[in-house]
């Protein structure tokens, strides 16, 4: 139980890190450190910047590949990501921008300024993260060559002679120094440790080394960050993702002039879209009737007619953790509504306007607020907004929904009257009425405002003559996400060798042994065993030592294994 | 009685024993009060052997402390008895909790917060059982009751099913990956605390007591930064499974939600964490400072982003 706390007590390394303090600093042997592996341990920032033409190059370069710089980027990184974390941002959602910036007035002019709604997108957060991997790559490239000398290198050589490490075992052996080492060699080969004889026949030494794979996964992991860096921007600049509503009964053919809104890489060409049409022809979607999570989705289920040029005509499920791949393009359901559907006849009797119209939802009971705007009614123009209630229940809080689906729905709305306008023929945002020239009705008799509160079915005759309104019905509507993410099995591979290579990293026990052995007065050979651990929070290589010295030889029975430090402080590593 | 009320009893019991843990650790705590450093590092060297240059063979026991000493046993081995009581009941509650529900109970905030409980215990009783870490135990009885507690008394609803968003079996991976790290997070902070408390009194020398009963502080240390380095790729891969499963279910791996941006916020403060304890001027202290931020980190990302910002990660309240 005790055992490994045995071997990290304190007195054991703080004195052998006291003596080896001036080593470790003035030491260029490449470390095998923690999982952050090792760079220049000292400070670079404390040297004088040297002299010459290439002076300040080098020495802005050795202060950025620092460990210390790489420490602080990393901090300047977790902080620039910090805003973007609280504020909502305008690529992911433009609408909460807005809300904030009508909320927050005092601020919105500045976060404007300073693109604190668009963070990761900013030239500041960009310049953090590029300046992080600027110094990553320094860090790699020196390390990776170092690396390469180390794994065509025969294991390490002792720093002092065995006999005087700290963590020296002595025992005694019958046969000849040549046996004993060849014996030892045996052993280590056999447990994977790269070997090494030293000195000579009377006086030799076998080194042995194990643990090459954890800098190879450290740089792998390393290497793997870049990678996904690259590969992100070649996710951003080549692929993009649009947004689209379709109702019930109706369909999308996959066209530029279809989507509702997309976003595009600079890469991206709009020929590249894959040629597919489809039709949504049902929505299913089912809510918690019970008291626990009343209200909450409990399942979304889109029939879809696909139709492409080569498949056919496939009908397909579609719901959320349930996507459609059609080529490298993914359609994915992230909303749904209700549209009402609403027959308007003008003051001459005419249908100004008939169809299903999109509501948007605006609470979680999908209480949805839209508009009907007939502008081709005459002799006035008219205009409607309000809203659809699914579950409607009128008290004196108002009326409201109270449950997500459609079991007691109502369409409730304002109407607004106007002369003619010619049409302009500019982009109208469809979800917002524009009453410029229009005045709201009012109730004929009563003098108040029209207001209609419509269940399916019902038609409401405008005060007057002005024509009426019918609430037909309701069907629901999807809102499908089409998108390519080109490069997310690249990034898939990068995720597994990062992922990879800090497991190796972290699991592998980098350690050196050595085994002396010398000609005793006696006829016997003295050996000695010692070994040391290289990285940060590891131990274990007493183990490796004594099973090398039994082995080979019979414990000095006045000093057993157990009462020698369990391993020397390595001189290279960091810690 | 059903499955859901044996779990919710299961649970309130958990945190009455976790409580008396914590009692009887405390009564541990505050019978060695009289413990002085010489003492304790004396105990220390005896583990140490050869290593020290100078040594004194510690007495097996103090003759004028002998009835303290053994209060302090009798009250540690029944905090270590409670513990493992407690830690049963916590089990039964979440295995019920499961088979109430169906499905991994790990679907809400009450669910996640008692999950990651559960696994810090257990994270504790594996290192008592390895390496004799009984001074945790009376952070890690605090820290269980206290998030039992919360979990009871806050977050607590009613076992229902998932919504369609979390049905996947990366419900299972991501968010399993998320608790054990979590978990480990925590078990690594508290000894961070541990090493600030203790090398602050070696620092002014007012080591005694309770603090002379902590390991060394190099000890501690070790112990922090094996569990944090633990927790880290477990945490990378928690964000991996993440990403993956935001391909599959969202169409892009990244899109800084706030969940994501602070789970990767987190990531990079532990980042920090690994390499400071490799560059001359960041270890020790700083190192554990940096810890405990990252620990911070992580609750705020749990806490704080689930209720105070909306996100792709905000499902059907707490």
């Amino acid at each position: 139980m005790a055992d490994d706390t045995r071997t990290t007590s304190p007195q054991a390394n703080s004195t052998e890190r006291a003596d080896l303090a001036g080593a470790r600093d003035t030491s260029d042997t490449p470390g095998h450190g923690g999982i952050a592996g090792s760079r220049s341990r000292r400070p670079a920032a404390e040297t004088a910047p040297p002299e010459g033409r290439w002076g300040t190059v080098t020495y802005a370069w050795a202060i950025l590949t620092s460990m210390r710089t790489a420490i602080i980027l990393l901090f300047a990184l977790a902080i620039a990501a910090v805003p973007g974390g609280l504020v909502p941002q305008r690529p992911t959602s433009p609408f909460q921008v807005s809300l904030w910036k009508q909320e927050n007035p005092t601020f919105a002019d500045l976060f404007e300024v300073l693109g604190v709604f668009d963070v990761y997108g900013s030239p500041w957060f960009a310049a953090v993260y590029l300046l992080l991997f600027v110094s990553l790559v320094g860090c790699i490239l020196p390390r990776t060559s170092v690396y390469l000398k180390a794994l065509r290198a025969p294991a390490a050589a002792p720093p002092r002679p065995v006999p005087k490490l700290s963590s020296a075992v002595p025992a005694t052996a019958t046969g000849s120094v040549e046996d004993v080492l060849a014996a030892a060699q045996r052993h280590l080969k056999r447990k994977g440790f790269r070997t090494r004889r030293l000195g000579d026949a009377t006086a030799g030494t076998i080194a042995g080394e194990k643990g090459y794979l954890r800098e190879a996964g450290n740089l792998s992991f390393h290497i793997a960050l870049l990678g996904m860096l690259v590969t992100m921007a070649f996710t951003n600049l080549m692929g993009y993702r649009g947004h689209v509503i379709v109702v019930e009964g109706q369909g999308f053919s996959n066209t530029l002039t279809q989507y509702d809104d997309l976003s595009a890489g600079p890469f991206f060409n709009a020929n590249q879209l894959e040629p597919f049409t489809l039709r949504l022809d049902m929505f299913k979607v089912r809510f918690e009737a019970s008291n626990v999570q009343r209200g909450a989705a409990r399942e979304f289920d889109a029939k879809v007619d696909l139709t492409t040029p080569t498949g056919g005509t496939q009908r397909l499920d579609l719901g959320v953790n349930n996507p459609i791949h059609v080529g490298s393009t993914d359609i994915h359901l992230v909303g749904h509504g209700y549209a009402p559907i609403v027959t308007v006849r003008d003051g001459n009797g005419e249908v100004a306007f008939s169809g299903p119209i999109v509501f948007q939802p605006v609470d979680g009971m999908m209480r949805s607020a839209g508009v009907v705007n007939a502008r081709d009614a005459r002799p006035d123009r008219l205009g409607f907004e309000g809203y659809f209630l699914p579950t409607s229940v009128s008290d004196e809080n108002g009326i409201r929904s109270v449950f997500p689906d459609a079991l007691n729905p109502e369409l409730v709305l304002n109407a607004w009257a106007g002369p003619p306008v010619p049409e302009t023929g500019r982009p109208m945002n469809v979800y917002v009425l524009d009453k410029a020239g229009m005045i709201q009705l009012k109730d004929a008799t009563t003098g108040d405002l029209a207001r209609m509160r419509l269940t399916p079915g019902d038609t409401y005759v405008l005060p007057d003559g002005k024509g009426s309104v019918t609430f037909g019905g309701w069907q629901r509507w999807t809102k499908l996400q089409i998108s390519t993410t080109p490069g997310a099995w690249v990034m898939l591979g990068w995720l597994a060798v990062a992922v990879g290579g800090m497991t190796i990293s972290l699991l592998v026990r980098p350690r050196r042994v050595w085994l002396h052995a010398a000609d005793a007065a006696d006829g016997t050979v003295d050996v000695h065993a010692a070994g040391v651990d290289r990285v940060d929070g590891r131990s274990g290589v007493a183990d490796d030592r004594d099973a090398l010295l039994a082995a080979v030889a019979v414990p000095v029975s006045a000093e057993s294994p157990a009462t020698a430090p369990a391993t020397d402080v390595d001189e290279g590593s960091t810690r | 009685m059903t499955a859901a009320q044996l779990s919710n009893l299961a649970m309130v019991s958990s945190v009455v024993l976790y409580t008396l843990a914590m009692l009887a650790h405390a009564a541990e705590w505050a019978f060695s009060r009289d413990l002085s450093a010489a003492k304790a590092s004396a105990r220390t060297s005896v583990a140490v052997g050869a290593g020290a240059p100078v040594e004194e063979p510690a007495p097996a026991v103090d003759p004028p402390s002998t009835g303290s000493s053994l209060r302090i046993d009798k009250a540690a081995r029944m905090g270590v008895a409670l513990m493992l009581v407690g830690f049963g009941v916590h089990l039964v509650s979440i295995v019920a909790r499961g088979v109430a529900a169906g499905r991994p109970p790990w679907g809400n905030m009450y669910e996640f917060v008692t999950a990651a409980s559960l696994l810090i215990v257990a994270g504790y009783l594996l290192l008592l059982w390895k390496w004799g870490t009984r001074w945790l135990g009376l952070g890690v009885a605090l820290l269980a009751a206290v998030l039992n507690g919360l979990a009871v008394t806050v977050f607590y609803v009613p076992v229902a099913p998932l919504v369609p968003a979390l049905r996947s079996v990366w419900f299972i991976i991501h968010i399993a990956a998320a608790i054990l790290a979590g978990a480990m997070f925590n078990v690594g902070g508290l000894a961070a605390i541990a090493y600030l408390m203790k090398t602050r009194a070696e620092a002014k020398g007012t080591v005694k007591g309770v603090l002379a009963k902590l390991p060394a502080h190099a000890v501690i240390d070790r112990l922090s930064y094996r569990v944090l380095a633990f927790s880290f790729p477990i945490w990378t891969f928690t964000i991996a499974a993440g990403a993956i499963w935001a391909q599959y279910a969202w169409g892009r791996f990244w899109g800084w939600d706030p969940k994501e941006t602070w789970s990767l916020i987190t990531w990079v403060v532990y980042a920090a964490y690994l390499h400071a304890r490799a560059t001359a001027g960041w270890t020790g202290r700083r190192a554990a400072w940096i810890a405990i931020l990252g620990l911070a980190l992580f609750w705020f990302n749990f806490v704080g982003i689930n209720l105070l910002v909306a996100g792709l990660h905000s499902y059907a309240g707490i």
